[in-house]
C-alpha cells in the first residue's frame, strides 16, 4: 500500500476552524445547539468543535457521544467488534444538533446514527460537519459543513488520524500498488 | 479489505484471532478457551450494552431478523428469562423451549432436537442441559447454528462467570490482584468452576473455601495435576472460613442443596451454617469494601444469612441487572462470526 498525506495538522487546523465559524454562522450562535460526536474519531473531532466554538462565544456547546455498531445494516460484513460508549449529557429533543463524523462515504453510518439518535428524542434539526468528504455516495444524505473534498477511487482507502487517539494529525489516502 | 479465515482456529469452539480486537468466535461453551484479552472485550461490550438498558427506548435493531431459541433441559428463572431479554432488546425472535411439552418427551434425542432446530434456521441455540458437554456436543454436529452454554451439569457456566466478572470490574476497577473467596458446595457448582477460570485468567487470586467433601480435591494438593503455570495453579484451597476470608475483595457464596446432607456430605445443616455460613461477623474480616455475591437461588439463613443477602455490601441484584447485559455482549458476539447463518459475504 502506497501512503500519500492528503491533509497535515495545520490543514486540519485550519479546516476545523472554519467548519466551527460556518457552524455558528449557520446557526446564529450556540442556543440550542449540541455537537453529536460518532465513535471514535467524530467524537475527537466534536470535542475539537466545542473548544473552537467556546473560544469564539465564550459558551460552551454540550458535546454527545454515539457509537452506531448497534444500528449497522452490516452485522457480519465488517469487522467492527468492538462497542464504545454511547452518552447524552443533555437532552436533545428539540435541539439542534450537529452530528460528526470524520469521513463522509457511503452515507450508511450517517443514516445508522441518524436511526440510533431516534431512541434518545426528536431533534428540532440535524446538521452534519464532515473532516472529509471522499465520494461514492449509496444513500441520498450529504454534509452541512465539509473540512476538505476529496475525489477518490474505490480503491483507495482513506485514514484519519487524531493526536488524541493516534498520536499525530494528518489525513493520508493509501493506494493498493500493483 | 479482504477479511481472511482466523490463522489460528479451533473447530471445537470456533474461536479465532481477527484484528488482535476482540476473537471471533461461533459458539460460547465455558470460559477455557477465552484469551483474557478476549473477556476483557466481552466486559467493555457488556458496559455498552448496560447503558442500552438504561435508556427510555430499550431496543436496539442489531439482531433484526435473527432467531434465538433457549432450549432449558432443566428449570431457571434468571438465566432464561435474562437470556430471553438480551435477545429482545436486540430486536432477536426469541424463542423458549423446555424438555417438557415438547418431543423431547417423545423421547427425541438431543442431536436430532438440534438438528430439527438447524433446519428451521434457527441461527443461536442457548442451551441449558443437566449432562456436562451436552452444549460442547450440540456445538460439535450443529454447523449454521451458535450455541452458548447457559449451564451443563457440574461443568460450566461461562455467562455467569462473565457477568460476575463485570460486576466486579464495575465495583474495583480492576481484576488484577483481587481476592475472590468461593465458599460452599464448589464440588457441584458449575457457577464456581466457569468462575475460578475467569477470574484466575483476569488475574484475580481466587480461594476456595466450605467442607472438605464438597471442594475438589484435587486442587488441595500444592502444585497437583497442574502444568507449571497454569492459571487455575493459583487457586488456593482452605477449609477454614474464618482465615480464607481474611482481607478478601470479593465473598461469593454458593447455593447448598438440602439433598448434599442427606447423600452424606454433611453431617448436618446446623454444623453446615455455624462453618460456613457467609456471615456479617464473618466479613468484617475481609476489606472495608468487600462485595457479596451469590448466583442465586438463594437458600436465604443457609449459605449466606439474610441481613447480608440484603445488606449493603451485597451486589446480588446487580448481578442479576448485569446478567442482562453480558448476555446481550456475548449474543451479539457470536452473530458477527463470519460464515454462520448463510452469510458467505462476511468472508470477501
Amino acid at each position: 500500500m502506497a501512503e500519500h498525506q492528503i491533509m497535515n495538522p495545520d490543514d486540519i487546523r485550519r479546516a476545523l476552524t472554519r467548519v466551527s465559524h460556518e457552524i455558528l454562522e449557520h446557526n446564529r450562535g450556540i442556543e440550542d445547539l449540541i455537537i453529536v460526536g460518532i465513535q471514535t474519531r467524530g467524537v475527537t473531532l466534536a470535542h475539537r468543535l466545542s473548544k473552537n466554538i467556546e473560544e469564539y462565544e465564550g459558551n460552551q456547546v454540550p458535546v454527545a457521544e454515539l457509537d452506531i455498531s448497534l444500528h449497522r445494516d452490516d452485522l457480519q460484513h465488517r469487522s467492527r467488534p468492538m462497542i464504545k460508549p454511547t452518552s447524552f449529557p443533555v437532552d436533545i429533543r428539540d435541539k439542534k444538533v450537529v452530528l460528526v463524523d470524520d469521513v463522509l462515504y457511503t452515507g450508511r453510518t450517517i443514516r445508522a446514527a441518524m436511526d440510533a439518535m431516534n431512541d434518545f428524542g426528536r431533534p428540532q434539526q440535524v446538521q452534519l460537519a464532515i473532516l472529509l468528504d471522499r465520494g461514492h455516495r449509496e444513500l441520498p444524505i450529504r454534509a452541512d459543513y465539509i473540512g476538505k473534498n476529496i475525489p477518490t477511487s474505490l480503491e483507495e482507502q482513506v485514514k484519519v488520524r487524531l493526536t488524541e487517539i493516534d498520536g499525530v494529525d494528518e489525513v493520508a489516502i493509501l493506494r493498493r500498488e500493483d | 479489505m479482504s477479511l481472511s479465515h482466523p490463522a489460528t482456529f479451533d473447530a471445537y469452539s470456533g474461536a479465532g484471532q481477527v484484528n488482535g480486537e476482540l476473537n471471533l468466535r461461533q459458539h460460547v461453551l465455558d470460559l477455557d478457551d477465552f484469551l483474557p484479552s478476549e473477556i476483557a472485550s466481552v466486559l467493555e461490550n457488556t458496559r455498552s450494552m448496560k447503558e442500552v438498558l438504561k435508556r427510555d427506548i430499550k431496543k436496539v435493531p442489531t439482531l433484526r431478523g435473527r432467531v434465538v431459541v433457549t432450549l432449558f433441559y432443566e428449570a431457571s428463572t434468571r438465566t432464561r428469562i435474562s437470556f430471553e431479554e438480551a435477545g429482545k432488546v436486540l430486536s432477536a425472535d426469541v424463542i423458549n423451549m423446555g424438555a417438557s411439552g415438547s418431543s423431547v418427551e417423545k423421547g427425541e434425542s438431543l442431536l436430532n432436537t438440534g438438528l430439527t432446530l438447524q433446519a428451521m434456521g434457527v441461527d443461536i441455540l442457548v442451551v441449558r442441559h443437566p449432562h456436562a458437554g451436552a452444549p460442547n456436543f450440540l456445538a460439535r454436529h450443529l454447523t449454521k447454528v451458535s450455541v452458548i452454554n447457559a449451564g451443563d451439569g457440574l461443568h460450566a457456566h461461562p455467562t455467569q462467570a462473565l457477568l460476575d466478572l463485570f460486576t466486579v470490574q464495575e465495583h474495583l476497577g480492576s481484576l488484577e490482584g483481587l481476592k475472590v473467596l468461593i465458599v460452599g458446595d464448589v464440588l457441584h457448582s458449575r457457577v464456581a468452576r466457569s468462575a475460578m477460570w475467569g477470574f484466575a485468567k483476569m488475574g484475580a487470586n481466587v480461594t476456595l473455601s466450605g467442607p472438605g467433601t464438597l471442594l475438589p480435591l484435587d486442587l488441595l494438593r500444592p502444585n497437583g495435576h497442574l502444568p507449571e503455570g497454569h492459571c487455575l495453579a493459583s487457586v488456593k484451597v482452605d477449609t477454614n472460613l474464618d482465615r480464607a476470608i481474611v482481607g478478601a475483595d470479593v465473598v461469593m457464596a454458593l447455593r447448598l442443596q438440602s439433598e448434599r446432607q442427606v447423600s452424606g456430605y454433611l453431617p448436618s445443616m446446623r454444623e453446615y451454617i455455624r462453618r460456613w455460613q457467609v456471615t456479617e461477623s464473618r466479613l468484617a474480616s475481609a476489606k472495608p469494601n468487600a462485595l457479596v455475591m451469590h448466583p442465586g437461588p438463594m437458600n436465604e439463613g443457609i449459605e449466606i444469612s439474610s441481613s447480608l443477602a440484603h445488606g449493603g455490601s451485597s451486589v446480588i441484584e446487580e448481578q442479576v441487572t448485569n446478567g442482562v447485559a453480558a448476555r446481550m455482549a456475548l449474543l451479539y458476539q457470536v452473530s458477527i462470526f463470519p460464515g454462520v447463518n448463510g452469510s458467505p459475504k462476511a468472508l470477501e
